[in-house]
């Protein structure tokens, strides 16, 4: 077999950046994806990607970068780790803009800059309102070119089911199904990068796309890989609601002068600028979601007595906004009905992001030898909340680091013996017997009303205000729900194009790692970032200034949490608080 | 007891790529602003025609929900559309749902879209930088040139614009609006018009620019409102131009 033959499972902004650089070292890339790459999730984000370019005369470091992004994150970020990709952004921004993403340019010319939430300087990079379409497809075609050059062989409309391990427990290649033909097969590999992106779909409706399901982050974990902080759930404030799904209203809103209000006495009632004076409607995202909610369902001021305030845009020239703000105006009104450059939306918040994911090193590796994880699967660079921008950058920084690292196994001698043939042969026939199983589900149940039901659960307990006792409450449900899939009943027993089976098999992953992201809020008696207990209303930086680390127990399919130390020695931790300026370094 | 309002569907299924097209029809309770990927997950939930029988849900592809993604693209009463997008108030019903058949159907609604991707391939759909890693700081550009390519650069390869140009399908080999315009936003690009001659060569071969014949369809049917055929009149000047450059420099 030769040398540095690595399998990239993702193709998002993370799985590219990846591939781009293994094939830049030389080696070869299998790429896997549920969709053609250029569909992937990260078409979705629109505000904008941060890199300090400091291009406005505020005199921005990479300093200030970093550290808004751990005084964001509120201290539990790895610092090492951020370090690092606050410093490599402006060089990631000028690959990009090499590669001919049509940022938005001033009038001279060069990259203009857009306020975000949680920063003070103009730090923000864009394309318009559709930066992460923009980011996406330069790659997308840079690894086209790859493509022809025989360097990457696109698995696309293929699904990851679960790693393989060698004898020694190293990683060394994966079981893969392709969506269509529904053929199951095993693939060698020196080390897979796992890229798949984030969870939200767990939550059912959520600002995310239909294939954020986190699956294949909780078929490792049931093979051994370790979660952090997978407590750490950003509900992004400003959202449409939706049955489908709730889309999201960008940041970017607020940043061009959006300004969030509802009626109190009669009068409009700007309350983030009441109870955040410095940053106003700016604050992050955290904080603008707990006040809303507080808002809405603790003071019943929400539009007409619902849940939902207003997010307001009509004092902005329309001009000013079709040329800042354009396609995500449209989509309120294609989706809506109404035209926000005339009447304020209405929003509510909505699950978004996982700052939690798969446990890595500041090298992107799991704690299973030859298997890397980067982008939003992971844990890294966003500790309990992230910031607005930072993760297009985290997604891509992360992909230039966990791919240089696959090289370096592929060419070390601790990865170990290749899989044999029996290996292989064995690990595809355990995916195949359980797939058969599947298919001959002949119980009650409806996988996707039984989602529907995971969702509402997690969307009542693990979100915005979290309760040990209905945190208890949640994960009994949780378990019954686990019981209940056994009793699924599949509409579909063919051979070809099975949705439904698949969607099946996805669902147990969901429910799995629906435990981990409870279990993790049960044992977090703090509020810290996305975190927030109403019981526990501070930050305990004596007992959890601390990694959450969650373990698969077969037995129980419950997580054995710990906690972990890490690496917080560059900026000292210190309150948190944004109804004044940010306190000093 | 009140009846509840529904949304009549009349689906046209394919089982596989080879088997002989049916529909089935289907009654799916309303809401306000009820979209037809949204009516299509209510089926995941309930498989059950209009008369009652159990059926297999109806297999379609989609991911962002927010036409971006381009995956949904489907013909809605006779229209090369995105599900996602397509409030069912706005249409009369009922309403029908069939596949793109300019594409190889793989199952139902779900088609076969390889071949648009292929295309960017020809067309040398990339710049060509040196790597990754630093080299240069980009060239300045002008923000007027920047804002057109960023219009283009808008094409999610949904194929609503091939579905519906004339001269795409089994009887002719032209690639097509979508790829074809692609080439003029790489030749707009300051380090991608280093390859413009490549590009515009690649429009003049078999199943290039050529083939289309100006019919306009496109243009009217793209979701992205990327003025297609503005693109392909300025590209056939480019591609005139530099096939006179060619028998010059022979
Ligand atoms: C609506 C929205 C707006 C956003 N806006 C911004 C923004 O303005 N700025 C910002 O910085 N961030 C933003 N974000 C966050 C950001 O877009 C994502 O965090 C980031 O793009 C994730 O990139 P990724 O490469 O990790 O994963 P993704 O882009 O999600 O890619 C995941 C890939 O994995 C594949 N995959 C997953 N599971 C499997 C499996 N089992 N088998 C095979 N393939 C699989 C998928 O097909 C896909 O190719 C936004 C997010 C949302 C939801
Ligand atoms: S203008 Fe050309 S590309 Fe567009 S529909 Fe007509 S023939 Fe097709
Ligand atoms: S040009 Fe428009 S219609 Fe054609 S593929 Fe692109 S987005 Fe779709
Ligand atoms: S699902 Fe992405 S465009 Fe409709």
């Amino acid at each position: 077999m030769s040398k540095k033959n690595i399998i990239v499972v993702g193709g998002g902004l993370s799985g590219l950046m990846a591939t781009i650089k293994i094939c830049e070292a030389g080696g070869e890339v299998k790429l896997f994806s549920y969709c053609p790459v250029k569909r992937s999730h990260s078409l979705c984000a629109q505000g904008g990607i941060n890199a300090c370019m400091n291009t406005k005369g505020q005199n921005d470091t990479t300093w200030e970068h970093f550290d808004d992004t751990v005084y964001g994150g509120d201290f539990l970020a790895d610092q090492t780790a951020v370090k690092g990709m606050c410093e490599a952004a402006p060089k990631l921004i000028k690959m990009f803009d090499r590669m001919g993403v049509p940022f938005t340019r001033t009038a001279e010319g060069v990259l203009d800059l857009r306020n975000f939430g949680g920063q003070k300087n103009k730090r923000t990079v864009f394309a318009g309102s559709t930066t992460g379409q923009q980011l996406l497809y330069a790659l997308d075609e840079q690894v086209r070119k790859w493509e022809v050059k025989g360097n990457v062989k696109k698995y696309e409309f293929w699904e990851f089911i679960r790693i393989i391990k060698n004898d020694n427990g190293i990683c060394r290649g994966i079981v893969a199904q392709n969506m269509n033909s529904m053929e199951i097969e095993a693939f060698r590999a020196d080390a897979v990068i796992l890229a798949t992106g984030g969870p939200g779909v767990i939550f059912g409706r959520c600002t995310a796309s239909t294939i954020c399901n986190g699956s294949a982050v909780s078929a490792v974990y049931q093979q051994g890989a370790e979660i952090g902080n997978s407590e750490f759930i950003q509900i992004h404030p400003t959202a449409i609601p939706g049955s489908d799904k709730n889309r999201l209203m960008s940041e970017a809103c607020r940043g061009e002068g959006g300004r969030v209000w509802t009626y109190k006495d009669g009068k409009p009632w700007y309350f983030l600028e009441e109870m955040y004076p410095a940053y106003g409607n700016l604050v992050p995202r955290d904080i603008a979601s707990r006040a809303i909610y507080d808002v809405c369902v603790n003071q019943k001021l929400g539009i007409n007595g619902e849940n939902r305030v207003y997010l307001d845009l009509s004092h902005i020239p329309a001009e000013y906004l079709e040329r800042k703000l354009g396609g995500i105006l449209e989509m309120y009104s294609e989706f809506v009905g109404d035209d926000p450059r005339k009447v304020p939306m209405q929003i509510y918040p909505s699950v978004h992001y996982s700052m939690g994911g798969i446990w890595v090193d500041t090298k992107h590796n799991t704690n299973i030898p030859a298997l890397l994880a980067s982008g939003e699967c992971d844990y890294q660079y966003h500790g309990a909340n992230r910031l607005g921008a930072n993760s297009l950058l985290s997604a891509a920084y992360s992909g230039t680091i966990s791919g240089p690292e696959a090289i370096r196994w592929s060419e070390s001698d601790d990865i170990g013996e290749e899989l044999t043939d029996e290996q292989l042969a064995a690990a595809k026939q355990t995916c195949v017997d359980e797939f058969e199983n599947i298919i001959n589900m002949n119980g009650k149940e409806n996988a996707h009303e039984l989602h529907h039901e995971l969702g509402d659960l997690m969307n009542r307990y693990c979100t915005i205000v979290r309760v040990n006792k209905e945190l208890d409450l949640c994960m009994d449900e949780l378990k019954k729900i686990l019981v209940r899939w056994n009793d699924i009943g599949v509409n579909d027993k063919g051979h070809w194009a099975n949705q439904e089976a698949m969607f099946v098999r996805q669902l147990h992953n969901m429910i799995i790692y629906a435990m981990v992201i409870c279990k993790a809020a049960r044992m977090r008696d703090e509020s810290r970032g996305a975190h927030y207990k109403p019981e526990f209303p501070n930050r305990d930086d004596e007992h959890f200034l601390k990694t959450t680390i969650a373990s698969y127990n077969a037995e129980t399919h419950e997580p054995n949490i710990t906690y972990r130390e890490y690496d917080h020695s560059l900026i000292k931790p210190r309150p948190r608080r944004y109804d004044v300026a940010k306190g000093g370094k | 007891m009140s009846e509840q309002k529904t949304v009549h569907f009349i689906i046209e299924r394919q089982d596989g790529p080879d088997s002989k097209p049916y529909t089935e029809e289907f009654l799916v309770p309303y809401r306000p602003a009820l979209n037809v990927v949204a009516a299509l997950m209510e089926i995941q939930k309930k498989p059950v025609t209009k008369d009652g029988k159990k059926t297999t849900p109806v297999v379609w592809e989609c991911n962002c929900l927010e036409k971006v993604c381009g995956a949904c693209m489907m013909v809605i009463n006779g229209k090369a559309r995105q599900a996602c997008a397509t409030l069912v108030d706005q249409i009369p019903q009922p309403i029908r749902l069939a596949p793109a058949r300019t594409f190889p159907v793989i199952r139902d609604l779900q088609i076969d879209r390889s071949v648009m991707f292929e295309s960017l391939k020809r067309i040398r759909g990339w710049i060509d930088v040196d790597g990754s890693w630093e080299v240069n700081t980009a060239p300045i550009q002008n923000p007027y040139t920047a804002a057109t390519a960023y219009e283009i650069a808008h094409c999610m390869t949904c194929g609503c614009c091939l579905e519906a140009c004339p001269n795409v399908g089994p009887q002719s080999d032209f690639i097509g609006p979508a790829p074809t315009v692609q080439a003029y936003l790489f030749n707009l690009n300051p380090l991608g018009s280093f390859n413009k001659d490549k590009r515009l060569n690649a429009l003049m071969e078999k199943g290039g620019i050529t083939s289309c014949g100006n019919s306009q369809n496109c243009v009217q049917v793209c979701p992205k409102n990327i003025k297609l055929t503005t693109y392909l009149a300025q590209l056939n000047r480019d591609v005139n131009k530099q096939a006179l450059k060619n028998i010059f420099n022979k």
